[in-house]
């Protein structure tokens, strides 16, 4: 092949690279054979602890993936294949993400979707963009149910960004319809509303949609998928942007990543939705195919001008989603949500008799619910580590004045007894004098 | 129109059950008022399991892909996809653990293998890339584009320069240009010449002391070494502008050159590039932002740290930090794949990537410029880019080679793209391909431009062989169906009442695009 180049040796082919430029060190280790590399990882593995029982969600849940999901994800034809620029040869990925645009679109209430965003916050982040470019307007009313997780990350793009970024006060009950009524006026892009909100409260936010509809405002729905298959679609509220966090559609946790970003909207705002979108159309013959569209709105054509810098997305990860979606169908959804309410109302109960416990019942809850202690909950989770459990989420993490708080989730994959060990080891702890 | 596979809720059946969610063993019905549920469950298909397999088997089987076909995709960089990376991310210590555990009280304790994972790529990181730190967080390439040019803005604001401008190159991904508009800069385009490099010349008319940095990839895109990247560095640094390395070229150069060592402030990595992570028919990806000591201040928290006591931990206090750039600690399954990746190949093994992958693209250009005009008759680096600009006269453009291609088992090069060479054709071999299948790929080439010759009309029907034909995009973007549902929505306008929108951010493309769309990354 060198001499076909007409090279003497490889280090022909790299003399642009002057001998000034070369690396001043390059100390990688050497190479281990794939067994080595497997043992090692698999020993990191072992000092994570994933023998724990999860009764921690805040955004991430503990779900059952399918084993006929994770069998057709593993398909390399899906994730081996790049994006689908070439539409004959990329059918594959276009139609599922086609039937994936429309899962989420008949799940949310929307009209039309998208093919992904990185994650649940970046979706919100995005959302956030998309509104200042409709409205031409720089300033966004956050919700104090919104995931604390996410308002961290929304800081960080409007601190850097120039946009203007009004919180209103964290409560762990429905949304405050007077505090977020006062920012309401004519620089608004934007409410942001989360539901169910982080506290775990349900909400219809309907009456709040139509009051910022009436002064111009666009609303931001972030949502739970799961809790959709039983909930009042942001679709019947009347909301703009649907976002969300598609980790619990069939996703592992996987440590943080990748999960997938949902996004959805109303087909006016269409031109103005980041991220990619796959369309129907036909072929030389009158077939029905599908591809990309719209890319006018994307950097590889618009460059400086595209609605978002976005490039790979988390294809894959929709489509993982459009299987667990498809596989439980449409009865099977709703049951699954039935089942987690049913789990963690069992749960509620069970942790209103022990002394020391306090159930937040003032608004309907899901799979998650927020509780009160007579102790610091970090403490108490802490203690509740030794004994097997990931207890909950400590509030006092993100709120000052909430450090007794936390907050529990309950999946399906919680048993009874499962339940009630926890039960009964959270009445221990808060027994014990040393904790 | 003729439907030769059905949509899967074309499949549905009223009743049809295949996953079955156990009955409850609680005893108790959960009540949530009606008030709060939707009216209608969501329109899910109803399919039985075999169904369902039958279904995505299918899909699968209308796509190429590396593990089916040799698929030269210039820039994306479409190496071999070791299975023993799927397997260490599959390991339940690493797949089923709660990105929360470690935010808890002692939570640390809870996931040291993790954090071990992420504080090891950083160190392995910067000594492969000459940089001082890295973040893990961002979650692509662009987002990791995102958040070096907002630390390049925090560095600016933080020493009170007033800057206005980023330099990007013509040649550049999109992504540049879209990242800095994005982060409030205006773009300046500097050309290149008639070599590929960047005209200092052009550069130096744009260096004022407006300037906040410059973006570049090195190799550039059309696969070139700028060996002027020392005086393109110093007339930057001059005006104290930052120099942007986007790694999406790095898998020309591993052991050669380090981006630290030439000038770079900061830089990201595509995990699902250079480091062997599979695309995921687009994404999901990871990319790593390094920087050097001059933005080490500003990275993203959380970060992990060693303590003195050995153990790994997540760091908050760093002050002048933007923040949170996504919500937990990166794509760490992709990460942890990456990093098996290179502790596997190791030091000799990554300068071998490199050694193959140029030596595969400088073969292509020696075997193909005879038949095709190549952009710049030169040594080239990892890809290799030429014009069908020959073929064009004779009615046969660049997409149309791409659809020949097609039919004949290879997965198309770019083309297109970059948008410098007329007519393009970008290929990129990597490293992991056999002279055999270079060979073929070769005379399926050449067969392409004899035909080209022979009988150019031929080449609008391909592809033949495929499921479906060329697509009409017009109709697409025109009839916008995008989805199943969208009939039973009334087409009524909403009730928002209409506003002006001058674009404070960015443009508004509100023109869809029916001409040939260039491919990119």
């Amino acid at each position: 092949m060198l001499s076909t180049i007409g090279a003497k040796s490889i280090d022909d082919l790299f003399v642009d690279i002057k001998p000034s430029q070369r690396p001043k060190s390059f100390n990688v280790p050497t190479g281990k054979s794939e067994m080595e590399v497997v043992e090692h990882i698999r020993r990191l593995a072992k000092q994570n602890r994933d023998d724990l029982t999860l009764f921690i969600g805040g955004g991430y849940y503990d779900h059952y993936v399918p084993a006929a999901v994770s069998a057709l994800i593993s398909r390399a034809e899906f994730y081996t294949a790049y994006t689908p620029y070439q539409p004959e040869c990329s059918q594959g990925t276009l139609q599922a993400l086609y039937e994936y645009q429309s899962s989420i679109c008949s799940l949310t209430g929307m009209e039309v979707a998208n093919a992904s965003i990185y994650d649940g916050g970046t979706a919100l982040y995005e959302a956030v963009m998309m509104a200042i470019r409709i409205t031409g307007r720089k300033r966004i009313i956050m919700d104090g149910g919104v995931s604390p997780i996410y308002r961290t990350i929304l800081r960080t793009y409007t601190k850097n960004l120039d946009i203007e970024f009004v919180e209103t006060a964290v409560s762990h009950g429905q949304a405050d319809r007077a505090a977020i009524a006062q920012h309401f006026n004519e620089d608004t892009a934007a409410v942001i509303l989360q539901n169910p909100n982080f506290f775990g409260a349900i909400d219809d936010h309907s009456d709040i949609i139509a009051e910022a509809h009436a002064k111009g405002i666009l609303t931001i729905a972030s949502v739970y998928p799961i809790a959709l298959a039983l909930l009042k679609t942001p679709g019947e509220m009347g909301a703009d942007i649907v976002t969300g966090e598609g980790q619990s559609l069939g996703l592992s946790l996987n440590f943080g990543g990748p999960y997938l970003g949902f996004m959805a909207t109303k087909k006016e705002f269409i031109r103005k939705m980041p991220g990619r979108i796959v369309a129907e159309t036909t072929d030389a013959s009158g077939r029905r195919c599908f591809v990309n569209t719209l890319q006018a709105r994307e950097q590889h054509i618009r460059r400086e001008k595209a609605t978002s810098n976005i490039c790979t997305n988390v294809s894959l990860c929709a489509v993982q989603a459009s299987m667990f979606m498809s596989l439980l169908g449409k009865e099977g959804l709703r049951n699954l949500a039935q089942l987690n309410l049913d789990k963690a109302e069992y749960c509620r109960q069970l942790l209103e008799k022990i002394p020391g416990v306090t159930v937040k019942r003032s608004s309907p809850t899901f799979n998650e619910f927020t509780v009160s202690l007579n102790k610091d909950a970090s403490r108490v989770i802490e203690a509740m580590i030794a004994k097997g459990f990931a207890a909950g989420f400590p509030l006092g993490r993100y709120y000052e004045g909430m450090e007794n708080y936390m907050i529990v989730a309950v999946t399906e994959k919680r048993t009874r007894q499962e339940i009630e060990r926890y039960a009964a080891a959270l009445q221990e702890v808060l027994n014990d004098s040393k904790v | 129109m003729t439907v030769y596979m059905k949509l899967i809720f074309e499949k549905s059946v009223d009743g049809r059950r295949s996953f079955e969610i156990p009955e409850s063993d609680v005893g108790v019905k959960g009540q949530i008022s009606a008030k709060y549920l939707r009216k209608d469950p969501a329109a899910l298909p109803e399919i039985t399991e075999l169904e369902f397999v039958r279904h995505f088997t299918q899909l699968s089987r209308r796509n190429y892909c590396i593990d089916t076909h040799f698929y030269p995709l210039g820039s994306c960089t479409m190496k071999y996809n070791p299975k023993f990376c799927e397997k260490v991310a599959a390991l339940s210590g690493m797949a089923e653990l709660h990105p929360l555990l470690p935010q808890l009280r002692k939570g640390e304790l809870l996931t040291q293998g993790a954090l071990a994972v992420l504080f090891e790529m950083e160190n392995i990181l910067c000594e492969i890339t000459g940089m001082d730190h890295y973040t893990m967080q961002p979650l692509a390439g662009a987002h990791g584009e995102l958040t070096g040019v907002m630390m390049i803005a925090a560095y600016h604001k933080q020493k009170g320069n007033k800057k206005r401008y980023i330099l990007v190159a013509d040649s550049a991904h999109g992504t540049n240009p879209a990242t800095a508009a994005i982060a409030g800069y205006e773009i300046i385009t500097i050309p290149s010449t008639d070599k590929g490099v960047m005209d200092l010349e052009a550069l130096k008319a744009q260096i004022t002391p407006e300037v906040a940095g410059l973006m570049i990839t090195n190799p550039s895109t059309v696969g070139i070494f700028d060996t002027d990247i020392d005086q393109i560095a110093e007339l930057v640094h001059s005006v104290d502008g930052l120099m942007y390395y986007d790694g999406a070229n790095l898998n020309a150069i591993l052991g050669r050159c380090r981006p630290g060592d030439i000038g770079f402030d900061v830089m990201h990595l595509n995990v699902h590039k250079t480091f062997s992570t599979p695309h995921g028919g687009g994404g999901p990806g990871a990319g790593p932002v390094g920087v050097n000591k001059k933005l080490a201040k500003y990275l993203p928290i959380s970060r992990v740290v060693k303590r003195d006591d050995g153990l790994f931990a997540l760091d908050y206090d760093y002050p002048d930090s933007i923040g949170y750039v996504a919500a937990l600690y990166g794509n760490f399954a992709l990460l942890l794949r990456a990093y098996a990746y290179i502790l596997h190949l190791g030091k000799e093994g990554l300068i071998e990537a490199s050694n193959h992958a140029v030596l595969n693209a400088n073969y292509l250009m020696a075997k193909l410029k005879s038949h095709y005009q190549v952009a710049y008759d030169r040594i080239c680096m990892h890809e290799v880019v030429f014009s069908a600009s020959r073929q064009a006269a004779r009615g046969v453009h660049a997409i149309d080679v791409a659809k020949y291609l097609i039919d004949h088992d290879v997965h198309p090069p770019t083309v297109y793209f970059p948008m410098t060479v007329k007519e393009a054709i970008m290929i990129e071999p990597t490293e992991n391909e056999s002279k055999q299948t270079l060979d073929d790929f070769i005379a399926k080439m050449i067969a392409a431009d004899e035909l080209s010759k022979k009988d150019p009309e031929s080449f609008h029907n391909f592809p033949q062989t495929m499921p479906v034909s060329r697509p009409d995009e017009v109709k697409a973007a025109r009839e916008l169906n995008t989805n199943y549902f969208q009939k039973l929505f009334p087409t009524a306008k909403h009730n928002i009442q209409k506003m002006s929108s001058p674009n404070v951010l960015i443009g508004d493309p509100r023109r869809d695009s029916s001409q040939r769309e260039p491919n990119g990354r």
